[in-house]
């Protein structure tokens, strides 16, 4: 038996359950507790501990019954606050949706509660996805429970799912779900050092989750292990007649996949990884992850990726368009805050300016611009051509490798100070490694493989082709395996 | 400059937003230093690219003609910051 | 000959295009799985997906693709199998989503034309596209002196918006394409043509220039043209507004017009400087609408008679004229009238009665041909009737009156007021005899040359008749009796 509840790792736990030694409302309380100590590093925006504590009871009398339980019945999870939940206020971490009750549940949660999970609340973001650190959220930014050098938490967990990572590596939630368009589940989970994955782009269904930029927005699962990813993601992917680009595929059992055997598995490392942007000692924790996959009996085929470089400039302006008009329904009419004012316009722009933090005004007005008469040829439509690029080289390199090992991000967790002295190109950096894979649509997972000599996590991240989770899981378990990464944040280690 | 006082105003209006001159001239700043940064993208020879517009591997997703949905009045306006006989309420809008 | 206006300094000719709205006729909305139909109580035929909700997310209509195939077939034009969505960014309290979703660079139908016959002859005029998109709510202004209500039943109803090319020069052609234009999706089911209930929507395109000129002015676009009458007013009106500004010296800019058809006028409701900048880009939230040629062809098979192949029937086997052939098919309840009154019976003198006294009197009495108060098998007897001499030509006239007041067959009405044609010659005979017995002067002068006074016993005969004697039998017979 393990010391704490909330130590323990969603296979483990679902062992445990099963055995009836534990039950869902121990660990419902468990974990209740812990958000209740670990309030101060603002992971929730809304806890729904009554909620919480009702779904448990249910599950362990439907357990207890014999009936037929979910495959994660009595798994306590957080979900980000840009999915919609039934009854429970979704704010997307702003101001203009922070009274909003939607009266419908997401595709993804719901499959979520169908497996049995029990919904311990909703945890923080950016704004509208809006952000690598959770600063651009209205309700405050979350910290990081690692602490830095002083042992001090001021350290930003990542973003956009912050809360997610900060939740799932305080202790706070067995898993949960984030999102990611550019690299907001996987520079997260890096910084906070724990395990997550964006799937393909059509896996999981976007029905019911706050846009921000449809033609990249992907659900994916954070956990603390390659394990309970798999886990999670069996349960949230599939297919939905509500949302038109979703696949329609079967989901594998991805658990199948983890046999921790990749012997004659083709590993790429793409050469413009390694850039200026690079900090050694991320560089240094990538080439032991490199090892980890050559002594696992893995091939290490250096490859090139000659439009990885233009990734982010292309990244920002289709996020940007897109969001810029995802983001037009919120105008104080149907459900959002309003403010008033005497014309119709007025009321718009009223409700809109208080509405939307410095972050997302910058990125509607960036998207407005560059979808404006003349200049949509010269921005919007010349980044949809280097996407293409940028997708074939991914199309190309996986002609040679199974897989493809970089960096999550840049550098480890930054402080808070340093992020608010940044100048936005300076924040936008940070998503180098991952927005290069979310153009292409292709699946990617990150992990953390070692400390950096500051003591903070530093995730890798392993790439695979389109529908291929199952050699992403396969690669990431075996390098999980090797690394051996049983470091706690400082907040868990007490 | 491509972002200029002018641009902003015209932009910010489009997208219903509007805020005060300081505050302007920060966003202006913002969004210039953010153009300049994807000037990068300019080195690229693309004069023989088709546009990627989506990844997904589906076409035409398509539904019955079916109603499923309907009588969701008092739930749409209970979510409503104004309305009155089932109806949204804004202000007077002039043609 | 071409339709010109002339002015103080030249003549000129109008240059016309139409974009007309069509409502998809469908179940459910082209986007969301709430109820299409018209006339519900206010935002109860509403989804979350219409009033764009966080997270709600499209999926298109199948029956909207196929209205919009079948209708891009009826305009004799190219089906595009590939077709994408996008968005149209603008702000306005009745459009939940802050865009419309349309189809701007991959119309779901391409180039095509309608064939319209006015007094210049038939002409094809060409239909530019036909794409898909989505209407708007509606917003209600006269309900509070301070605020606007809206109702967003009707926001995400499918629409074809058919655009033709800038073809037309005169309000009567422009005329003649909206009704031909009606009658085609009337006739395929997929829009009911109502321009009252707003179900079709017209604006009209209108530049000037002097005869002889190539180059195209710039053109006007006047919106709220809602029925056939007024986009020919509006075209009249406008092009006379471009002309005077012209030939004062002043110029016409590129603008958007409202009709105002109460004070018959055109109103500035959008200068160029302030046109709407509305910056469309694919929707990432639908995938392209793959079509293949299987499914075309399924479609084309299924067609049912249009109105083109109709008025080419009614010429080549009906013997009917062009212009008749048209008048008659430009709607399908029209069509049908004719066609259900014309078994067997003489089509041409048909088409006459319809043409003529029909329409005459429900134009007058303000009634469409479904509400005639004469059936299309009580028409077709009345022509019967004048076919096989039971009565005369004059006669029936007087019978269709009464078939109008009392609904009655032609029989029953014939019956019972004795107005059967008499057809004895021995009656007619004696009739005949004594009136030249009673008239033996006129006799004379007819006998010494006078012939012209055979039309004055002619007349004396159908009104001692009360006009039952068949003329050109009474003729017969004075002669033969004059004869003797």
């Amino acid at each position: 038996m393990v010391s704490k509840l909330t130590d323990l790792t969603i296979s483990d736990a679902l062992d445990l359950l099963n055995k009836k030694e534990i039950s869902s409302v121990e660990l419902t309380k468990a974990h209740l507790a812990e958000m209740e100590r670990a309030r101060f590093l603002n992971t929730y925006i809304t806890e729904t501990p009554e909620l919480a504590l009702k779904t448990a009871e249910e599950s362990d009398k439907k357990r207890a019954s014999g009936a037929t339980i979910g495959r994660l019945e009595g798994i306590p999870i957080a979900n980000k606050d840009l999915y919609c939940t039934k009854g429970v206020r979704t704010t997307a971490a702003s101001k203009i949706l922070s009274h909003f009750v939607p009266p419908y549940e997401s595709t993804v949660t719901q499959q979520l509660k169908d497996a049995g999970t029990v919904m311990l609340g909703k945890v923080n973001t950016d704004q509208f996805a809006m952000g690598g650190s959770t600063m651009t959220s209205y309700f405050g930014v979350t910290k990081n429970p690692w602490a830095d050098e002083t042992g001090v938490y001021n350290l930003v967990p990542g973003g956009s799912s912050g809360g997610s990572a900060a939740a799932v590596a305080a202790g706070l939630c067995m898993g949960a779900t984030g999102s990611d368009t550019g690299g907001s589940i996987r520079q997260p989970a890096s910084f906070c050092g724990i395990t997550g994955i964006k799937p393909t782009y059509g896996r999981c269904s976007r029905y019911g989750i706050v846009a921000f930029a449809s033609s990249l927005d992907q659900a994916g699962p954070m956990a603390r292990s390659v394990k309970d990813c798999a886990l999670l993601l069996r349960e949230m992917a599939g297919f939905d007649a509500k949302d038109s680009t979703v696949a329609d595929l079967p989901v594998p059992d991805y658990t199948q996949a983890l046999t921790g055997d990749i012997k004659g598995k083709k590993i790429g490392i793409p050469r413009e990884y390694r850039s200026k942007d690079l900090n050694p000692q991320v560089a240094a924790v990538w080439d032991k992850g490199i090892a980890y996959l050559k002594d696992a009996g893995a091939e290490i085929i250096e490859i090139s990726m000659p439009y990885t470089k233009y990734a982010l400039p292309v990244y920002y302006i289709v996020a940007c368009a897109e969001a810029s008009s995802n983001l037009s329904r919120y105008d104080g009419v149907r459900y959002t805050t309003r403010v008033d004012g005497k014309t119709l316009d007025e009321m718009y722009e009223n409700t809109r300016t208080d509405g939307f933090g410095p972050e997302v005004i910058r990125r509607i007005l960036l998207g407005t611009f560059v979808l404006s008469a003349g200049f949509y040829d010269a921005y919007y439509t010349r980044a949809q051509k280097v996407r293409r690029l940028i997708y074939n080289d991914f199309v190309e390199a996986f002609k040679s490798v199974d897989a493809i090992l970089a960096p999550a991000a840049p550098t480890t967790a930054l402080s808070y100070e340093a992020m608010k002295n940044m100048s936005p190109v300076d924040t936008y950096l940070g998503d180098v490694f991952t927005t290069p894979s979310s153009l292409a649509g292709v699946p990617s997972l990150a992990l953390p493989v070692g400390l950096a000599e500051n003591g903070l996590p530093v995730g890798l991240q392993v790439i695979g082709k389109h529908f291929d989770e199952n050699t992403v899981f396969q690669v990431a378990q075996a390098l999980e395996t090797a690394a051996e990464f049983d470091k706690k944040p400082h907040y868990v280690k007490g | 400059m491509s972002f200029n006082e002018k641009t902003i105003k015209n932009i910010a209006h489009l997208a219903r937003l509007r805020f005060p001159e300081e505050q302007e001239a920060k966003f202006m700043q913002d969004i210039n230093g953010i153009l300049d940064w994807v000037e990068e993208l300019k080195e690229v020879d693309v004069s023989q690219v088709e546009p990627l517009v989506s990844v997904s591997p589906r076409e035409s997703a398509i539904r019955e003609d079916v109603v499923t949905v309907g009588g969701l009045q008092a739930e749409l306006m209970a979510n409503a910051p104004e309305s009155a006989h089932g109806f949204y309420v804004v202000p007077k809008m002039v043609e | 000959m071409t339709y010109t206006i002339k002015g103080k300094t030249a003549d000129w000719e109008l240059v016309i295009g139409l974009e007309v709205h069509c409502q998809i006729i469908s179940q459910s909305k082209v986007f969301s799985p709430s109820s299409a139909t018209f006339g519900a109580e206010q935002n109860t035929h509403v989804s979350f997906v219409d009033a764009a909700f966080p997270g709600m997310l499209p999926v298109v209509n199948e029956k909207c693709i196929e209205q919009c195939v079948k209708t891009g077939l009826g305009l004799n034009a190219k089906i595009n199998k590939y077709s994408r969505f996008d968005r149209k960014n603008y702000f306005y309290a009745d459009l939940p989503q802050g865009y419309q979703i349309s189809q701007l660079y991959h119309p779901i139908v391409g180039e095509g034309y309608i064939e319209v016959t006015t007094d210049d002859g038939t002409r094809k005029i060409g239909v530019e596209r036909l794409h898909l998109e989505q209407d708007a709510g509606k917003s209600i202004h006269d309900m509070s002196p301070h605020s606007s209500f809206i109702d967003l039943n009707r926001c995400g109803v499918g629409l074809m918006e058919i655009v033709s090319k800038p073809d037309m020069h005169s309000p009567a052609e422009a005329g003649e394409y909206l009704r031909q234009l009606r009658a085609i999706v009337r006739a395929l089911g997929t829009c009911d043509g109502n321009m009252d209930e707003g179900s079709m929507r017209c604006d009209v395109n209108v530049s000037v220039r002097k005869v002889g000129e190539t180059a195209l002015r710039n053109r006007v676009e006047v919106k709220n043209v809602n029925s056939v009458r007024f986009v020919m007013q509006a075209i009249e009106i406008e092009a006379n507004r471009q002309i005077e500004i012209y030939e004062s010296g002043g110029m016409i800019d590129q603008e958007t017009r409202l009709f105002d058809s109460v004070n018959l006028e055109t109103r500035l409701m959008r200068s160029k400087e302030n046109a709407n900048d509305y910056r469309y880009f694919p929707d990432p939230d639908l995938l392209p609408v793959i079509l293949t040629d299987e499914y075309i062809e399924n479609i084309r098979r299924n067609l049912p008679e249009l109105p083109e192949a109709k008025k080419k029937r009614y010429i080549e086997t009906l013997g009917l004229t062009p212009y008749d052939a048209s008048v008659l098919t430009v709607d399908t309840e029209t069509a049908h009238y004719f066609e259900t009154a014309i078994q067997g019976h003489d089509a041409k003198k048909v088409a006459n009665w319809i043409m003529g006294d029909l329409f005459g009197y429900l134009n007058k009495a303000n009634l469409t041909i479904t509400e005639s108060p004469i059936s299309a098998e009580n028409l077709g007897a009345l022509v019967g009737f004048i076919g096989d001499g039971t009565i005369s030509g004059k006669i029936a006239k007087e019978v269709f009156e009464l078939m109008i007041e009392t609904g009655k067959a032609p029989d029953v009405i014939i019956e019972e007021k004795g107005l059967k044609q008499v057809s004895d010659t021995g009656a007619i005979e004696a009739l005949i005899a004594d009136i030249l017995a009673q008239n033996p002067d006129k006799v004379a002068e007819i006998k010494a040359g006078k012939e012209k006074l055979k039309g004055w016993f002619v007349g004396q005969i159908m009104k001692a008749s009360q006009g039952k004697v068949n003329p050109a039998l009474a003729n017969q017979l004075l002669d033969k009796k004059l004869a003797e």
